[in-house]
């Protein structure tokens, strides 16, 4: 199994301020990597670090000819704004020529109607925005999904759903996937590797042997408690 | 009103209801009024050198965008900080080297005709911007959403962003002669205010901003012949009008 993902002593700064700090991890092609931390730890900065769109120090090297299909957080979207899920989506699929009937199979997959998909993006809730938004990314035909706490605001099936759409893919198409999330849970469930990052540091592991209540402690600052659903 | 001026007049109005769907929907419509202003000494030293005044205007448009492009590149200096103070600054060095007369003519538009130059400048202006945002539409809508995910569909969003704010100052340019540039900014952003109002998706909103922006010239220019009036600030009118009674439909 190759590497999709190598990082080399990373750093970001905004400022005088550090937000990240020597960070080198890798994900091999296929796996999921869970990210965890507190607020203000420094999660989406990596992943604007990783797709390019902030300056940074280290090395970023991406597998070969890897295609990204990246979901942000949460936008900041004015509510009339005349542009439907489906014209969106649309304009995806002729950037990468491909065929309309596409549109179609990606709804169904993230679970959105095509009434839903009629609906203007500023109208659509928190959760049905993020499920376009994966439907967005899974029409450039992706190897890598970097999903920046993509169930935040979607309902207890939606999310099931989702994260179960990742590992189906991630299974079926061998696609490497980088998941933002404070469920930790749904990461300890998921997750083939969790990177924890708190306030000036960092690590690297399988769920089992990072997600323990002590380690938790030092990156969140006090004790957490999660249920893991076996299964 | 000639053929010619009435075909230019429509091809005009067609690209500005086209530019300001997409100037409302990224919030622009404050910083269209700003960027107006740096026609204003481009016209001064036009006029100085005795070329036509659009194409000075257009000049000095071109390196508004640009500088406005360039300071949204840098995130640390406020943007519109820098629009507010460039731009008044051209608006003061714009009416010292425009006199009084001049100057109301490049603010509100004039009577005098246009010349052939500036007939096909128009012409061509026009049919660049309309290309440029139907060509450009699908890619305009990803960076609209999230530069983020547009870099990572492939789009070059500092590019694109370049262009468009370009094709933006072009439009205000090809008002110049007709409304002026202060009016111009109002010919972009209230029709596609109006059917941003009235339209439900992407196609309907850009087909209605375009059909209101031509019925508001149309309009206003016969508005203007029939009670002898200049064509600019009554085409606004109807303009205004039109965004007015869209509150009855809703």
């Amino acid at each position: 199994m190759g590497i999709a993902l190598k990082v080399d002593h990373l750093s970001v700064r905004f400022g005088k301020l550090e937000v990240l700090r020597d960070l080198s991890f890798s994900v091999e092609r296929g796996t999921s990597l869970g990210i965890i931390g507190p607020n203000g730890a420094g999660k989406t900065v990596l992943f604007q670090a990783l797709i390019g769109s902030i300056p940074h120090e280290g090395v970023i090297q991406w597998e070969p000819g890897a295609r990204i299909g990246y979901v942000p957080q949460k936008l900041d979207l004015e509510r009339d704004i005349p542009i439907t899920g489906t014209d969106f989506l649309r304009a995806r699929v002729r950037l990468a020529r491909a065929r309309e009937t596409e549109i179609a199979r990606v709804l169904d997959l993230v679970g959105i109607s095509d009434e839903v998909a009629k609906s203007t993006i500023g109208a659509l809730s928190g959760g049905q925005f993020q499920r376009l938004m994966v439907a967005f990314a899974l029409l450039g035909n992706p190897s890598v999904l970097m999903l920046d706490e993509p169930t935040a605001g979607v309902d207890q099936p939606g999310q099931k759903r989702l994260n179960e759409l990742v590992r189906h893919l991630q299974l079926e198409q061998g696609l490497t996937a980088l998941l933002i999330s404070h469920e930790l849970s749904v990461v300890y469930q998921y997750a083939d590797n969790v990177l924890c990052l708190g306030h000036g540091s960092a690590c690297f592991g399988p769920p089992r042997k990072i997600l323990t209540p002590e380690t938790l402690r030092e990156i969140y600052g006090s004790p957490l408690d999660y249920h893991v659903h076996e299964g | 009103m000639s053929i010619e001026n009435l075909l230019l007049s429509i091809a005009m109005a067609t690209a500005a209801g086209l530019v300001g769907c997409f100037a409302l929907m990224r919030r622009m419509s404050l910083a269209a009024d700003a960027l107006s202003h740096v026609a204003l000494p481009g016209i001064g030293v036009a006029l100085a050198l005795g070329i036509s005044p659009l194409f000075g205007a257009t000049a000095m448009l071109f390196f508004g965008a640009l500088l406005v492009w360039s300071v949204e590149g840098k995130s640390k200096i406020s943007t519109e900080a820098v629009i507010g103070v460039l731009f008044s600054v051209a608006l003061a060095v714009g009416s010292m080297t425009t006199s009084g007369e001049e100057l109301i003519e490049a603010l509100f538009g004039g009577v005098s005709a246009l010349t052939l130059p500036e007939m096909l400048f128009g012409s061509l202006a026009s049919v660049a911007v309309i290309a440029f945002v139907i060509s450009q539409r699908h890619r305009l809508v990803v960076m609209l959403v999230s530069p983020d995910v547009a870099r990572m569909a492939g789009i070059n969003v500092r590019r694109l962003n370049l262009l468009y704010l370009e094709m933006f100052a072009l439009t205000i340019a090809l008002g110049l002669r007709y409304l002026g540039v202060l009016l111009m900014g109002a010919l972009v952003i209230i029709p596609a205010a109006t059917a941003k109002r009235l339209a439900g998706n992407l196609t309907t909103v850009l087909a209605t901003a375009v059909a209101l922006s031509v019925a508001s010239t149309l309009a206003g220019a016969g508005l203007a012949s029939w009670l002898h009036q200049q064509s600019g600030p009554l085409i606004v009118i109807v303009a205004a009008t039109l965004f007015l009674l869209s509150f009855l439909r809703r």
